[in-house]
């Protein structure tokens, strides 16, 4: 009987022992992060201090830092890529023209030359912009760098066949050959129209309408060299031919990549970078709880999208002064708002629109958001605080506490004939938990002057293409208001504003993410602004039209996003670019 | 025998080409009858800044103008006989079996799922050794032991073995074991058995017992109800009267006849794993099929989630028929003709 007992115990126990019988054996591949030591999480920092300041300052150089990224890149391949922290990274192993600065908060906002000697030079009313490369910069495998390479670079990004995940600025506003269809379908055809390079050195742009801020364009990943006869096309992504100071090492598609030292990156070519870490590992597909874990814990560094902790993680951090005072909550350049229709009656009338503004109670907006630290600021206008041409007002008061002004809502449903209030549907990704969230805050909020909300959600990968972003749809099926949210693919008014309140991107066949914009006086001042060279003027512009689109109550801003972002324990150099509103990843070191 | 199997793996082609039918009619069939157009659907393939006439080419040259049946076809064949895909500047063949390109990844599926297999037949393998130990061993003890503290004890830990969710238990070990004690590994690690077996063991360890924990607790339920039942047989009691040992009667006589339904359970939990133990393989991030599976339908990567179910259906027919025959060498009683 005894002898069964103890077989019972041991097969209950069986798991247990087994752990630890096991746990004695080797240190499998859970090395730690980095080299040196680092204070713990918890230990000298304060909060937000990489905000203004660089953390742990650092020269030394060695060590390794740990990435991990609980999703997986568009592409890897500079011409394929639109995450904003993919432009952050991508800084390490690709030299474009020209780059953002790796400074602090707003320097971090100014453009510096990168494979261009200087910023671009603009002709012929700002439809010419020329660049000269400077000498000397070369590919991993030690060919020299020229125009050509720079030119078949933006050229077989056009085909969005090959390359469906990138932007289509050089596609939209340069001057190509009449039915043109990039690099490998139009092989051969003369592009001068469009882009020139009279020498190795020089690369001139030709813009179909005049562009006051092509340097921002300039910036983009697309303009990172690529050598034509190591083009793979769609296969590139998996070894890119790097110009800066990292290179791949390996390359897993889906589960991770390694980069270490380019011995063809010349620093004296390059006063952006001090390239301090011997080398970078990546992981991706990570779960994302697990991310924020070993970060406090110090077995990772950074998690690379930059958009903050997990709710788990906000849990432990927010409560724990110590463990607070080494993380970092930047306002992003991306608004969460909700678009309001004026196509769907009875928005069709601005005083209904009005209401709507007026009746939100932005307070549940941001808690469904995340609240203050990991949802947002709550949000007055289009422009965030970081971008050049924002400024503070507030066309709607929601009154002292925030939570609308119902006075003035009422008022506004009856100037619009509709005292009583209306019904109408609110769309949202129903992959987003948050926008419904927000959906369900503004049904509450709306519904206290008699404005009906009906969710409806639809699948996010439609979303734009099929059903909130047609405007048949939308208008068949009552979508007054729906979700919706941008983030600046550079910080300047251009680059937030034009694709949310442009009226001439939407296009009856959907996809467009300005759902409801439609003010042709906000089409000519953006054309206005784009023919702006001096860059006051123009960011003066910028802030009319944002005062214009909330004058016609079109958008209802819900929050600027905000992020947690947790410091690592092992990096040295630390700190926030107001360009990504994440950490820097060009200026890290190792301690 | 022999043809017995045959015929067995004959009905798995059949069934394998009725799951094929019907997952390519999930994707490609319920959409169309919902109203979505080949544009629609080509769409994804070019991402959201594509023009409306590069979306239409796009259509015309993915085949999707084409009728439902032809589309199937080129499925089909594609996976007895490799398909040609555009890369931009060359043509590349995907050699069979061709389950298609990510339209996400624009990689082939088949070399994803097969660099994926190994971590889900290691993770499955060390677990299912664990919860079948485990699991059965505490049934057996547990029955025999009816009532007493023990019992009681083992099965409540089992009731909590099935009722906490792994991505609860995964990620409190995580930061118990690994973040804390610094006794196991973290979660993303993954040594391939060749390269360092001890390794390999250590940094699959934690996930091994968390998936282990959920089996074990509903194999020890099962096995106690299983010998409850056959220790009251006669055969038991003439097996006793023939003056047996106990641990003979028990574990010759006894635990044989309460194992064929734990093993056709096996079958199909074994089966299933293999094709993915998708909540384990996410909270660890360990990349598997599993893991795999999770990311496809989070992007909607349709290439790759067909990819998924035909290796899943797969691995559950494959393992029902391994259990099939062993239900031959468990039980004398089955013949298999």
């Amino acid at each position: 009987m005894q002898k069964t007992t103890r077989l019972g115990v041991a097969a209950l126990g069986a798991l247990l022992t087994l752990g630890l019988a096991a746990c004695g054996g080797g240190s499998g591949s859970s090395t730690p992060s980095s080299s040196g030591g680092g204070t713990a999480a918890g230990g000298t920092g304060t909060f937000n201090a990489a905000l203004t300041g660089v953390v742990d300052p650092s020269d030394k150089k060695g060590g390794i830092l740990k990435f991990a990224n609980a999703g997986d890149w568009d592409s890897l391949d500079p011409g394929d890529t639109y995450y904003g922290y993919s432009w952050n990274f991508i800084r390490l192993y690709g030299r474009s023209l020209v780059m953002f600065k790796s400074a602090v908060g707003k320097e971090g906002n100014e453009l510096t030359p990168d494979l261009a000697e200087g910023l671009g030079t603009p002709s012929d009313d700002a439809k010419t912009w020329t660049y000269k490369l400077k000498a000397g910069i070369k590919f991993e495998d030690g060919t020299p760098v020229t125009s050509k390479d720079v030119k078949y670079g933006v050229e077989r990004s056009f085909d969005k066949e090959v390359f469906p995940d990138g932007y289509t600025y050089f596609n939209d506003f340069l001057n190509w050959p009449k039915d043109y269809k990039g690099a490998y379908k139009s092989k051969g055809v003369n592009t001068d129209s469009a882009i020139e390079t009279p020498d190795d050195q020089t690369i001139v742009f030709h813009l179909k309408q005049p562009l006051s801020n092509f340097d921002y364009f300039a910036q983009l990943p697309a303009t990172i060299p690529v050598p034509a006869d190591k083009d793979t096309g769609a296969k590139y992504k998996e070894h890119v031919i790097a110009t800066g100071p990292y290179m791949f090492k390996t390359n897993e598609i889906g589960k991770g990549f390694s980069l270490v030292r380019n011995p063809n990156w010349d620093p004296a070519t390059d006063p952006n970078r001090k390239a301090l870490p011997d080398g970078y590992e990546v992981s991706t597909n990570v779960n994302a709880d697990d991310i924020d874990n070993r970060i406090l814990a110090g077995d990772l560094d950074v998690d690379i999208a930059g958009t903050g902790a997990q709710p788990a993680a906000l849990g432990r951090i927010l409560p724990d002064p110590t463990i607070k005072a080494n993380t970092d909550n930047p306002t992003g350049t991306r608004l969460w708002y909700t678009s309001i229709n004026g196509n769907v009656p009875p928005l069709d009338n601005i005083d209904c629109r009005k209401a709507v503004e007026y009746a939100a109670d932005k307070t549940t907006l941001q808690t469904a958001w995340g609240g203050e630290f990991a949802g947002g600021q709550i949000a007055t206008s289009l422009l965030p605080p970081a971008i050049p041409g924002h400024e503070d007002f507030n066309t709607y008061p929601p009154g002292a506490d925030n939570k609308g002004d119902l006075t003035k809502a009422k008022e506004a449903l009856t100037a619009c004939g509709q005292p009583n209030g209306f019904e109408t549907n609110i769309s949202y990704r129903a992959e987003r938990p948050k926008e419904k969230a927000a959906a369900e805050a503004l049904q509450q909020s709306l519904g206290r002057v008699g404005i009906k909300l009906t969710l409806k959600p639809f699948p996010q990968a439609d979303y734009f293409a099929l059903y909130a972003g047609k405007p048949g749809y939308a208008k068949d099926n009552k979508l007054g208001l729906a979700m919706n949210g941008w983030q600046s693919d550079w910080p300047d008014g251009f680059g937030f504003l034009q694709q949310i309140v442009d009226s001439r991107v939407i296009r009856d066949t959907g996809g467009s993410s300005n759902v409801s914009v439609r003010d042709p006086e906000v089409d000519k001042l953006i054309d206005q602004a784009m023919e702006q060279t001096d860059a006051n003027a123009r960011n003066a512009i910028w802030t009319q039209i944002d005062k214009k689109v909330m004058d016609d109550a079109y958008i209802l801003p819900n929050v600027w996003a905000k992020a947690l972002l947790i410091r690592s324990k092992n990096a040295s150099n630390v700190f926030v670019n107001d360009a990504y509103g994440m950490y820097d990843y060009l200026g890290m070191g190792v301690k | 025998m022999v043809t017995y199997i045959i015929r067995r793996l004959i009905w798995a082609v059949v069934m394998l080409s009725i799951v094929s039918i019907i997952t390519f009619g999930i994707f490609f069939l319920v959409p169309r009858l919902a109203g979505a157009t080949p544009e629609d659907l080509a769409a994804r393939y070019v991402g959201r800044t594509a023009t409306e006439q590069q979306v239409k080419l796009a259509a015309e040259q993915l085949g999707f103008n084409d009728p439902l049946i032809v589309q199937y076809g080129r499925f089909a064949k594609g996976i007895v006989a490799g398909a040609d895909y555009n890369n931009g500047p060359s043509v590349e063949h995907c050699p069979a079996p061709c389950f298609g390109y990510s339209f996400r990844t624009r990689l082939p599926v088949w070399p994803d799922l097969l660099d994926r297999l190994p971590v889900t037949i290691s993770l499955a393998i060390g677990a299912a050794v664990i919860w079948v130990i485990a699991g059965v061993a505490t049934g057996v003890v547990s029955a025999l032991r009816r009532g007493s503290f023990f019992d009681r004890a083992a099965m409540g830990v089992a009731l909590a073995g099935v009722s906490l969710p792994i991505f609860f238990t995964g990620m409190v070990s995580l930061v118990l074991f690994s973040y804390g004690l610094h006794i196991t590994a973290p979660g993303n690690v993954y040594t391939p058995f060749l390269t360092n077996p001890l390794t390999w063991a250590y940094d699959l360890l934690l996930p091994w017992i968390t998936l282990a924990f959920l089996y074990a607790a509903n194999y020890a339920r099962l096995t106690r109800a299983g010998m409850l039942e056959t220790m009251n047989e006669d055969y038991i009691r003439t097996a006793r009267a023939k003056g047996l040992a106990e641990r003979t009667v028990v574990l010759k006589h006894g635990l044989r006849g309460a194992l064929t339904p734990i093993l056709t359970i096996f079958g199909l939990d074994f089966g299933l794993l293999l094709g993915g133990a998708v909540l384990t393989e996410s909270t660890y991030s360990l990349p598997g099929i599993g893991k795999y599976a999770i990311d496809a339908i989070g992007y909607q990567d349709l290439p790759q989630v067909m990819g998924v179910v035909l290796v899943a259906a797969f691995f559950v027919v494959f393992a029902n028929l391994v259990v099939d025959l062993l239900y031959a060498v468990v039980d004398p009683r089955v013949r298999l003709v």
